[in-house]
């Protein structure tokens, strides 16, 4: 089963890392790539994103493009980054999500197989 | 030929009930296709309904209702375009006897904890205990297409998601295993006291739950919290007649007859605790049966170990805190300590409490033994205000007019 990986926080958890002193963050970089070491036989692409505040959004307003400045999801809700996941069973992709060391929230999300 | 026919109809729906689920687990695990699987199991009980009255019961109506699902299962992918992808792997199926993990895998499945509760209960109640849409319906008074939506969704998640058929890792079990546990309390207590409904008991759910514990204590045999929620459900059907008396009104422990408490289901739950408290393993539905067991051992309200329920009481807050647990703390230190002590426990529950009816209740209760008739009649108003349930409103309304301040 092929899973993408949605790392999730909120503005708390964002303010959270950011007052993270340099030896904190130097830790927390030692757990997470751990993690992704790990866990390298099953991970597809992945990155970590930038903050809500660069995002641009493009919609579709009666099929005509509008520009925004801004992330698509509003609220306290932001993605941090993402990774593509193989595993055989959501069980597999569970317990994988239950060790991640970075906080947060993950949402597990199967990806559409064409047959 | 009446006979025939019932004898026929009662047939079908024994081995359905204890058959159901097995076969649909082994066709799930043979053709890994829910749906398929009980489709077609559905299928083989309407030929089993058409075809027993005429011709007569089978000799072994299990392996009849497995056969006649497998082939129908084969003709349908037989017109399937995925026939040879699935026809490949059914070959490769190995027929290694393991029907009784084919049940665990499926209620474990059913109570996955990435479904909601909702779909939990409904995906248990259709899979594993062999219940229609309609029956799931009626049992928890929502609309029939509400309840196909959601098992339509569950089912669709079950597979877009990937969750598994497989017994998970013995250090996963014991989180799995308490879902399940949940899921068939809820069920039962949904029969027990049906909180929506003007009926106050549906007897068949809670049977069926009981049924569906006692599986679950026959598939994981060394598992002590199955067995302590069996003897929960046990020793609530024991005492399930004495709640309500000949008017249906419903009746109080204090008051209620204990010579019609039934002895031999209080025994056997008596052995059910006594068989998992060997696995030195105590969970919180042990201790909620040994709890249970004190009141239903002993012979009246006097008469009963309350010193020994606290410290059930005290070991379940440490393994399971709930303010629900403390209220009835609270309520067994009034017979250990005087009702001082359980209205300052019950009161430093108030934040966690305020809206749940039988907490005010409670008060209502301990508070007239103290006799602040006044503090008691709006307690009792509160509680009144916060339930639907026509059984627990009638006596509340009794309660209410005995403690009226003067």
């Amino acid at each position: 089963m092929k899973y993408v990986f949605l790392f999730c926080g909120t503005a708390a958890d964002q303010a959270a890392f950011d007052a993270l002193t340099p030896d904190e963050l130097r830790e927390q970089y030692v757990r997470v790539g751990r993690w992704f070491a790990g866990h390298h036989g099953r991970l597809g692409n992945g990155n970590q994103l930038q903050g809500p505040e660069t995002a641009t959004t493009v919609s579709f307003q009666g099929g005509r493009p509008i520009v925004k400045d801004g992330p698509f999801i509003e609220g306290k809700e932001l993605v941090g980054g993402y990774t593509e996941v193989e595993t055989a069973d959501l069980d597999e992709a569970l317990a994988m999500a239950k060790s991640w060391p970075g906080g947060g929230a993950i949402e597990i999300r199967p990806v559409v197989v064409q047959r | 030929m009446p006979d025939v026919a019932a004898h026929a109809a009662a047939a079908v729906i024994d081995v359905f009930r204890e058959e159901a689920a097995r076969v649909t687990a082994a066709l799930i695990r043979r053709f890994g296709d829910f749906d398929l699987a009980e489709d077609c199991v559905q299928d083989a009980l309407v030929a089993a309904v058409e075809t027993w009255p005429r011709d007569g019961v089978p000799e072994r109506p299990a392996a009849w209702l497995t056969t006649v699902a497998t082939r129908r299962a084969l003709n349908r992918l037989d017109r399937d375009r995925r026939y040879r992808e699935k026809l490949a792997d059914v070959a490769v199926e190995q027929q290694d006897g393991r029907e009784q993990d084919d049940r665990l895998r499926l209620i474990l499945a059913c109570c996955h904890p990435a479904l909601s509760r909702e779909a939990q209960v409904a995906l248990t109640l259709r899979a594993v205990a062999g219940f229609t849409t309609a029956e799931i319906a009626r049992a928890f008074v929502a609309p029939e297409a509400t309840i196909a939506q959601r098992l339509v969704r569950a089912k669709r998640k079950v597979a877009a998601a990937g969750i598994p058929y497989r017994i998970p890792s013995e250090e996963e079990l014991g989180d799995r295993l308490a879902v399940v546990l949940d899921v068939l309390y809820l069920v039962f207590n949904e029969g027990f006291l049906a909180t929506r409904a003007g009926v106050p008991s549906h007897r068949n759910l809670a049977e069926e739950a009981a049924w569906l514990a006692a599986l679950v204590c026959r598939l994981l045999p060394n598992e002590p919290e199955p067995m302590g929620l069996l003897a929960l459900m046990k020793l609530h059907l024991a005492r399930g007649q004495s709640r309500f008396d000949r008017a249906g009104q419903m009746v109080l422990l204090a008051e209620q007859d204990r010579a019609r408490w039934d002895r031999s289901l209080i025994d056997e739950a008596i052995g059910l605790i006594e068989r998992a408290a060997r696995q030195a393993r105590p969970g919180p539905y042990q201790l909620e049966a040994a709890i249970a067991a004190c009141h239903a051992e002993a012979p009246s309200i006097d008469g009963t170990d309350w010193a020994q329920i606290v410290v059930l009481y005290d070991m379940l807050l440490t393994l399971a805190p709930s303010p629900i647990v403390g209220l009835n703390r609270a309520i067994a230190m009034w017979q250990v300590d005087g009702a001082e002590t359980a209205l300052r426990d019950l009161d430093a529950l108030a934040a966690h409490l305020d809206g749940y009816h039988l907490f005010h209740a409670a008060r209502a209760e301990i508070l007239s033994a103290l006799g602040r008739r006044e503090q008691a009649h709006a307690a009792q108003l509160r509680a009144l205000a916060l339930t639907d349930n026509t059984a627990e409103r009638a006596l509340l309304e009794r309660r209410l007019y005995s403690h009226e301040p003067a």
